[in-house]
């Protein structure tokens, strides 16, 4: 599982930073950095409800 | 409680979706229907009032889902298909047009609709969907002499930032003294409206509207003061009520909303969710509805758990944002006028900070201007339970 961000989509809201912060970190720039590209299969159900609550609908996962 | 035999969605938005989405995620392979009264694939709507009415989207960027992913989600989508009752006892849904469908479980989302001023008339919009922005949009493309956005709540203020942006004369008018300060307190309603004022609109407070004048198309607002102002168009954007009219007799109760227990169900197989539900909210210790986003998407999910037996309470930290020019504000938690607040980080007069609501010692809300990192802190703070002076005096 690989995570993407659209970051011409993104405007660093933090929902994903909330729901995942070992994945997702908005710095006092306020820009959103991918702390995990790669997560574990594990983390996968944390990373869709990102996918889903995120306000600007940029993240996606490609599982390539 | 056994699984469903099949699960009917009416209303086709955010919250709907989201439920369609979670009852296939969650495994669910019994027939789902998705039920809208408009005509469009569920789309989002925070666009609509920004991107989309600035004319720097089209229309097909804000599918909520793609269409070959809603596909294959397996739905019996009806578009363009209004519900015009329910009976809880035989368990039917009527559609307009006159069929009937039998119906296991349940999920009701069929969120709220704009409050409006006077009958329809030419020139005066209001914002909710799709065709609502078009129309707007098409009366913006011809250069009005001047906007007037009627209620500077968070859709006013988001068209009055965007008709600005687009270059257009824009007034508002508040019947409030300060925009939003039922809301966010007065305080921090004078640093709106300072945006707004910084930003060339007209902003009239402490005054409602009386009429529209003008011979067929709107012409001019009338006061409750006497004064008028000339308008080309205008916006109200004064409030939403719940759809919830065609539950009446149903056997479910209403009240400002679909009643729903904890766990955000109506009756047993019968769950609400998003603008339309009302549940008390456990972690504020009441009863809430929430017209924001974010809650549609968290509640839609949590309901359609329900209806697959889950029974965990919902007990979110509300949380919502607004785009205004090139400030993005973000509440987190639920907060009254009257509750304590207190700016905690960076500075009001340069319109990026943070501010703390507290009520009995606790921490309830936390306010920020371009602080979104900032906000989602508090938020977790909220959640934990903190107390308002620990929050005060935390690190974020």
């Amino acid at each position: 599982m690989r995570i993407v961000v659209d970051f011409d989509l993104c405007e660093s809201n933090a929902v994903c930073m909330q729901i995942a912060p070992d994945i997702f970190e908005v710095r006092d720039d306020d820009f959103l950095y991918i702390l995990n590209e790669t997560p574990g299969e594990a983390d996968r159900e944390r990373v869709e409800e990102c996918v889903q609550r995120c306000p600007k609908q940029a993240i996606s996962i490609a599982d390539d | 409680m056994s699984a469903p035999s099949s699960v009917t969605i009416v209303g086709a938005s955010l919250a709907g979706l989201r439920a369609a989405e979670t009852l296939r995620r969650d495994g669910f392979d019994g027939p789902v229907a998705l039920i809208g009264d408009e005509l469009h694939e569920p789309y989002d709507r925070p666009p609509l009032s920004k991107q989309v009415l600035a004319g720097n989207w089209a229309p097909d960027r804000i599918a909520l889902t793609p269409s070959d992913k809603l596909a294959d989600l397996d739905l019996d989508l009806r578009l363009g298909a209004r519900a015009t009752g329910f009976d809880l006892a035989d368990r039917t849904l009527r559609l307009a047009g006159g069929e009937t469908l039998e119906v296991d479980a349940v999920l009701i989302a069929t969120g709220a609709r704009c409050r409006t001023l006077g009958p329809p008339r030419e020139g005066v919009h209001v914002l909710r969907s799709l065709d609502d922005c078009l129309a707007l949009r098409a009366d913006f493309d011809a250069a009005p002499d001047r906007v007037v956005v009627v209620g500077a709540g968070f859709i006013g203020a988001e068209v009055a930032a965007t008709a600005r942006t687009r270059g257009l004369d824009v007034a508002m008018v508040e019947a409030l003294d300060a925009p939003l300060s039922r809301v966010l307190g007065p305080e921090m309603g004078e640093v709106c409206a300072a945006v707004h004022r910084d930003h060339g609109i007209d902003l009239r407070t402490g005054v409602g509207v009386e009429g529209f004048d003008g011979a067929g198309r709107v012409e001019r607002v009338r006061l409750t003061d006497g004064s008028a102002i000339d308008a080309s168009v205008v916006v109200v954007g004064i409030g939403v009520v719940p759809n919830t009219e065609w539950l009446e007799g149903s056997g479910l109760a209403l009240d400002n909303g679909v009643v729903c227990d904890a766990a955000g169900l109506a009756a047993p197989g019968v769950a609400a969710a998003g603008d339309v539900a009302r549940w008390p909210n456990r972690r504020f210790g009441y009863s809430m509805r929430v017209e924001h986003w974010d809650n549609a998407a968290a509640q839609g999910a949590h309901s359609a758990r329900a209806l697959l037996g889950a029974d965990d309470p919902y007990e979110p930290v509300p949380w919502f944002w607004s785009d205004q020019y090139d400030r993005k504000i973000q509440l987190a938690g639920h907060v009254r006028p009257d509750d304590e607040v207190k700016v905690v980080t960076g500075s009001v007069a340069e319109r990026r900070f943070a501010a703390l609501y507290g009520r009995g010692g606790r921490l309830v809300g936390a306010l920020g201007f371009n602080r979104p990192r900032h906000v989602m802190r508090y938020r977790a703070m909220i959640e934990q339970g903190a107390a308002f002076e620990e929050a005060v005096a935390a690190e974020v």
